[in-house]
């Protein structure tokens, strides 16, 4: 779960995690309010949406006067801000945060994330700040520090000196300053279940403080339940509505741009099923894991969803039943056709646990539309088929 | 033979009583798998599917000689059973559960490092030796004895690879689900080993899917070490972009991660990589002839 800039500050400056001051906002008039709250006299103007670059996208400005942040706030909320990390559709701005401008002399980056390879978390920083660190990673790989921390002994004086002394920090006070900044971030980093946080950039004021300018943060969703402070700030206005109607009945979904619309049980196998029908011509419309309990009322909603998408032109069923079982299912696609209007062929492929039963009860229900597939390849290869007849007609 | 597992295995189960230890656990007894009992607290004493339940995994080693545990404890408790599991002496904690905190399965899996327990999972199917040992949520009736080897990331492609394999006539050694979390126990490298040391094992499956990069790591082993044939498949090449993977995340381990990347590392292997999963049974016939 990812949460806003403003959030990720709340968290820093309970920590001690220095950041400039600011307050979010939802409207212009509260912005010029914000703004005279701070008192200047230069502020920035920042859009409040979950993906980075927003600043290149227009939605990161700096103002000289209450006129300039009425100007810009109007500018920016409402705006749909595009950038190299949202969709082509872009994020409709809906939050400000208005911040005071900082003495910035260098701008530095810092993040932490979990390595998958040393299983540990690791600390990365990077004299050049403000850039893409992918770039940076990219062409001048010498620039970034790494420092695993091993969270059985936790952040140690000598990580600090190495992020110092990796940074080109010989200033003392300063050194002292980034040290402090990291210990304090990791702390946060532990406790709050973080996955990722990036402060892109990190910047060195004249008086050789270093200030979180940005700050940018994931969770573990799997230990939300621990951490309710955290879950509280899940903004579902970022999230997409399909996928949180799906997610409130067990079901995994995303959606895509093709015309098969799928309903499979294990994402492993709801992707291979999707690169199934890739290879046999077809085009996916969606991702769709309905998990290990699926039951009638399920896999019903799950049509439900499939079927909101006016794409699709045939909804390919393939269950390997190990925990999920196959007769369920099948009750579930019948309960689904008296529910929802189904008039697009459905390819059944049930496998596994009670498919015999399955098959049984499937056949029992004559429902028109209804094509049964033997194995994986038959049933894709019939999916693409009946799409493509389905969409001539 | 087998890996890992087999019929003289000493197995316990964490979360013995809770409803799904039960049922599973009453599963694998079926199979053939030798429970020899179960930890649940404050249960100790009773008996549970006709085993006796401990209160903690260190009297149950004592009593039983179990080497094993299956492990069903809620999420978040999956961090401190393990630990346990190692401290007590298990050599091999098999873990069902789904969801366990990232935190947790780090310093468990550090914890038993240091305890030289041996882990797989979480967030997996399991293990089964074919027709003898079956440690896990699968059902068990499409695994049919041969000299297959299967790893897969994914449960259910689990079962799929399996049943082609065993449609075509052959059969498994033994199929071990290593989970698809960012922290999991064994994994390819430390398997692939094992199934080439495996006399029985003639020809290796292997099932993957997009993000971190040990299939990449796998083919660099598997071009080394493993002259056994290999099959392998990649789930996710028509996945969207950045849909899971942390943004900053993406540049520890460079630019891995995608299906197309791993497909090629493998193939630059010697590793012959299907398109679909649909056609590994194909692919195994085509090696074993």
């Amino acid at each position: 779960m990812n949460i806003h800039e403003y959030q990720a500050k709340q968290i820093f400056a309970k920590y001690g995690v220095p950041t400039p001051k600011g307050i979010m906002v939802e409207s212009v008039k509260d912005a010029v309010v914000a703004a005279e709250t701070l008192g200047g006299p230069v502020w920035v103007v920042k859009a409040q949406i979950h993906a980075g670059g927003r600043g290149l996208g227009g939605g990161v400005k700096l103002a000289k006067s209450l006129e300039e942040v009425e100007a810009l706030a109007n500018e920016i909320l409402g705006m749909t801000l595009v950038t190299h990390q949202t969709t082509a559709e872009g994020k409709l701005v809906q939050k400000l945060y208005i911040e005071d401008g900082a003495d910035i002399q260098s701008e530095l980056y810092l993040s932490v994330v979990l390595d998958r390879k040393l299983e540990m978390p690791l600390i990365m920083a990077s004299t050049e700040g403000g850039m893409n660190i992918e770039d940076v990673a990219e062409n001048t790989p010498e620039k970034i520090v790494t420092i695993p921390v091993d969270p059985a002994i936790g952040f140690q004086g000598f990580h600090g000196r190495q992020l110092a002394f990796g940074l080109g920090i010989t200033d003392k006070n300063e050194q002292k300053n980034i040290i402090s900044f990291a210990q304090k971030l990791f702390k946060l980093y532990m406790e709050k279940d973080a996955e990722m946080i990036e402060i892109n950039p990190l910047v060195k004021t004249g008086d050789g403080e270093f200030l979180a300018l940005d700050g940018k943060m994931g969770f573990d969703n799997s230990a939300l339940g621990r951490q309710p402070e955290i879950a509280a700030m899940r903004d579902l206005s970022e999230e997409d509505a399909d996928e949180i109607e799906a997610a409130k009945y067990g079901l995994s979904y995303v959606a895509l741009d093709g015309e098969i619309g799928c309903m499979v049980n294990g994402a492993g196998l709801a992707m291979g099923t999707m690169d199934t029908i890739n290879h046999m011509g077809g085009t996916p419309a969606n991702f769709l894991d309905v998990g290990g309990s699926a039951n009638a009322e399920t896999v019903a909603k799950g049509f439900e969803i499939i079927l909101k998408n006016p794409n699709v032109k045939a909804i390919f069923v393939n269950i390997f039943g190990g925990i999920v079982r196959c007769d369920r299912i099948a009750n579930g696609i019948i309960e689904a056709t008296k529910i929802t209007d189904v008039n697009v062929p459905v390819i059944v492929r049930l496998d596994g646990t009670n498919a015999p039963e399955a098959a049984e009860i499937l056949k029992n229900a004559n429902i028109a539309n209804l094509i049964v597939g033997d194995d994986l390849g038959d049933g894709a290869a019939k999916a693409v088929k009946a799409a493509a007849e389905f969409k001539g007609k | 033979m087998s890996i890992l597992v087999n019929k003289d295995s000493k197995v316990i189960v964490q979360g013995f009583t809770g409803k799904e230890g039960t049922f599973h656990a009453e599963q694998c007894i079926a199979y053939g798998t030798n429970i020899v009992g179960g930890v649940t607290p404050n249960k100790g004493g009773q008996t549970h599917l006709e085993k006796p339940v401990f209160n903690t995994v260190a009297q149950a080693v004592a009593s039983t000689g179990a080497t094993v545990s299956m492990i069903f404890v809620p999420p978040a408790f999956v961090g401190d059973a393990v630990m346990e599991a190692a401290e007590a002496g298990i050599e091999l904690a098999v873990i069902i559960t789904e969801g366990a905190p990232i935190k947790d399965m780090q310093m468990a899996k550090a914890h038993a490092n240091k305890h030289g327990m041996m882990t797989i999972g979480p967030n997996c199917p399991g293990i089964i030796t074919a027709e003898e040992c079956k440690i896990g949520i699968m059902p068990g009736s499409i695994f049919k004895k041969g000299n297959v080897g299967l790893i897969s990331k994914s449960g259910t492609l689990t079962y799929e690879g399996a049943n082609q394999v065993c449609n075509e006539g052959y059969g498994i050694t033994t199929a071990v689900g290593i989970g698809g979390d960012p922290i999991i126990g064994l994994s390819y490298n430390q398997i692939l080993p094992m199934f080439e040391a495996d006399p029985e094992t003639k020809c290796i499956v292997m099932i993957g899917e997009i993000g971190g990069d040990l299939e990449i790591q796998a083919a660099a082993l598997i071009k080394e070490q493993i002259t056994k044939p290999v099959v392998a498949f990649i789930a996710g090449q028509t996945a969207p972009k950045g849909k899971t993977m942390g943004h900053a995340g993406a540049i520890v381990s460079g630019s891995a991660g995608t299906a197309k990347e791993k497909m090629e590392a493998l193939e630059a292997a010697g590793v012959k990589v299907v398109v679909s999963p649909a056609d590994i049974g194909k692919a195994v016939k085509e090696l074993l002839g």
